[in-house]
């Protein structure tokens, strides 16, 4: 009977293979996809990422069942949701939260990247679907953000638009054209609900598929930097310091996903706002045109990028440096693969010159993250020998020269940096 | 010799002779079951997401319908759950008429319960003149309309728009329709002599 069912099954199996490509698929991708067998701790991220994608596509779609895109509708339809729909709350939070999430996962995949290397050759197109997808996120949390029509969204939008105001002489023309208003209202924000939902999440999947596929060409890098490929079993072809993804790594990132759902269900259930980094207390007040809060400030992920935006001054009368050191802030990680000069790929291998320079582009983005969140004058002003400045500005200042400084002099200090053997293998 | 030593290592776990296979197989099943029963968890609040909310609930609830102003032989429609809710005060040259085709229709007896306990009778209601039914054919949900005019064959009572479903006034169906039961009777009782109360019926059983 057994043996029978079997035999169905593999008939089964024969049948789709001949018109679709599903034993090569899972194959390739996941039975006999030979991943380094070093990984450690910072290789969860990637496929945390992925269950936080799924988590949120699933989240969005059950709000999207209740939600209502117009300003008049929108901050009770949320509240409705909260409030009236069954297990609407947790839907509601766990969306909220996941958004929060996946910048954290994100942060330490794009950080697991940079220490080991993993945007040097052959990488570099993996690296840069890596970047889209970043930017992407960053837009569709900028979007989903307006959507509960409440005070921050209302304000947060206005700020970001207004920025393309900046831009010289289209500028005020186009942050009109993005708002399809003259002020964030209902149709920017039926505009945003149709970016949210739609346009972005069709984006972020194809890049996440090429992301993946381009990664499964070329391999896995590992915390060693090495090559894998150049060391394979002369009769298999596979690669020694190999193992299958599948059971190997699926195992392991499973122990991964429930510590992850330990976190994350923990801040759902019992501090779904964060102390108001997840959610800000105003979001909770209906979006009021004629009254901006006393603070305000983006959610935690980006504020890194909105300090560097602040710590800029205006040339003349124009606010458009800034925005445009906010947008170099962001992309100037595409450009980490033409800049990182090492002979090893490796933080393992690299010299002190190179990690005092991460650690110092690290504590820079911290504090640039922390400052983001609090108001300019927060640690009071330098005496008249500064001119009685923000001295959270200039500190702002200095974090900022060594944020670009840190991909600037790269090239520079890369190839000056006294760099370690790097090994034939991988070791563990 | 230490690319020896990394081979060997790979054999000893690669090795399925070496393997626990009892072992594993309980460990997959656990792990599955375990997935199994937190994916089930969490598709409680998804899924239920989807039932009537509480508002939908509260909308939902039973309504109250003055009849005081309905004449004999007339119909008035009241909303109930955002459905309508027929109310038929049958004149008794309209009662005497239904006991007279119980041979045409399809359940004259009354056997699929689409109708509460207290009206299962010959008049399909609680007081012979009102008759209270759900005004959706039972074959895909139209609103069947009033056909009161009674000819030789037809002995007054509702067509469906849809598919040509018939009903009499107590809204039982004749047979070669495609409806398959009567019309349904939401629960109902009397407030007052004039005042119907839709979709609870405690007191009426009390």
């Amino acid at each position: 009977m057994a043996n029978n069912n079997k035999t169905i099954a593999a008939g089964v199996l024969d049948w789709v293979d001949a018109r679709f490509p599903l034993t090569s698929t899972i194959k390739g991708h996941l039975t006999e996809y030979y991943a380094p067998k070093n990984f450690n701790f910072w290789y969860f991220f990637g496929s945390l990422a992925l269950l936080v994608l799924v988590l949120q596509i699933v989240t969005g779609i059950f709000l999207t069942m209740n939600y209502k895109p117009d300003a008049e509708l929108a901050f009770a339809s949320v509240e409705y949701i909260m409030r009236d729909v069954f297990g609407g709350n947790i839907i509601r939070y766990m969306h909220s939260t996941g958004a929060s999430m996946f910048f954290v996962v994100v942060y330490l995949h794009m950080f697991r990247g940079i220490i080991y290397g993993s945007y040097r050759t052959p990488r570099e197109l993996i690296w840069l679907f890596g970047v889209g997808i970043f930017l992407v996120l960053m837009g569709e949390a900028f979007f989903g953000y307006l959507l509960p029509w409440g005070q921050m969204s209302y304000w947060g939008a206005q700020v970001i638009v207004n920025l393309f105001s900046t831009v010289p002489f289209i500028g005020p023309d186009l942050s009109e054209w993005l708002r399809g208003d003259y002020l964030v209202s209902d149709a920017t924000l039926n505009r945003f609900f149709a970016f949210h939902v739609i346009a972005l999440p069709l984006v972020l999947l194809g890049l996440v598929a090429v992301h993946i596929v381009a990664l499964h060409e070329v391999g896995s890098n590992n915390p060693d930097g090495v090559e894998i490929k150049k060391h394979k079993d002369k009769a298999t072809g596979i690669p020694l310091d190999g193992i299958p993804f599948h059971p190997y790594y699926s195992v392991k990132d499973l122990v991964g996903v429930v510590a992850f759902l330990m976190v994350f269900f923990a801040i759902v259930f019992f501090m779904p706002e964060m102390g108001g980094y997840f959610l800000e207390a105003n979001n909770f007040v209906p979006a009021d045109p004629l009254k901006t809060p006393a603070h305000i400030a983006p959610v935690w992920y980006f504020t890194p990028y909105y300090s560097i935006l602040r710590a800029v001054p205006p040339i003349g009368i124009s606010q458009f440096p800034g925005v445009v050191a906010m947008g170099l802030s962001v992309v100037a990680f595409a450009f980490l693969p033409w800049l990182d000069r090492s002979p090893v790929k490796s933080i393992r291998y690299r010299g002190k010159l190179y990690k005092r320079w991460l650690t110092a582009f690290v504590i820079s983005f911290v504090i640039l993250g922390y400052l983001g969140t609090v108001p300019g004058d927060v640690w009071g002003q330098f005496g008249p020998w500064l001119g009685g400045a923000d001295r959270a500005t200039v500190v702002a200042r200095i974090c900022m020269a060594i944020y670009f400084a840190y991909f600037v002099l790269m090239p520079w200090y890369t190839k000056k940096d006294q760099t370690k053997p790097v090994p034939e293998r991988v070791t563990y | 010799m230490s690319e020896n030593k990394i081979d060997n290592n790979c054999l000893s776990f690669c090795q399925p002779s070496e393997v626990d296979l009892q072992k594993r197989d309980f460990l997959v099943k656990a792990t599955a079951a375990t997935g199994a029963v937190g994916v089930a968890a969490v598709a409680v609040p998804f899924v239920g997401s989807m039932l009537p909310s509480e508002r939908a609930k509260a909308a939902g609830a039973p309504v109250e319908v003055d009849i005081s102003k309905l004449k004999p032989g007339e119909k008035m429609t009241a909303e109930w759950r955002g459905q309508p809710v027929w109310i038929v005060r049958r004149t008794p040259e309209m009662l005497a008429k239904l006991v007279k085709h119980d041979d045409q229709l399809s359940d004259p007896n009354l056997e699929v319960p689409q109708q509460p306990e207290y009206c299962k009778n010959k008049d399909r209601s609680i007081k012979p003149e009102y008759a209270v039914m759900l005004g959706t054919c039972t074959h895909l949900g139209c609103s069947p309309n009033d056909n009161f005019v009674e000819t030789a064959e037809w002995p007054g009572g509702f067509v469906c728009p849809c598919h040509g479903s018939k009903f009499d006034l107590s809204g039982r169906v004749f047979k070669g329709s495609p409806a398959p039961k009567n019309l349904l009777i939401p629960p109902h009782q009397y407030l007052t002599d004039t005042t119907l109360l839709i979709g609870e019926d405690k007191k009426a059983e009390a």
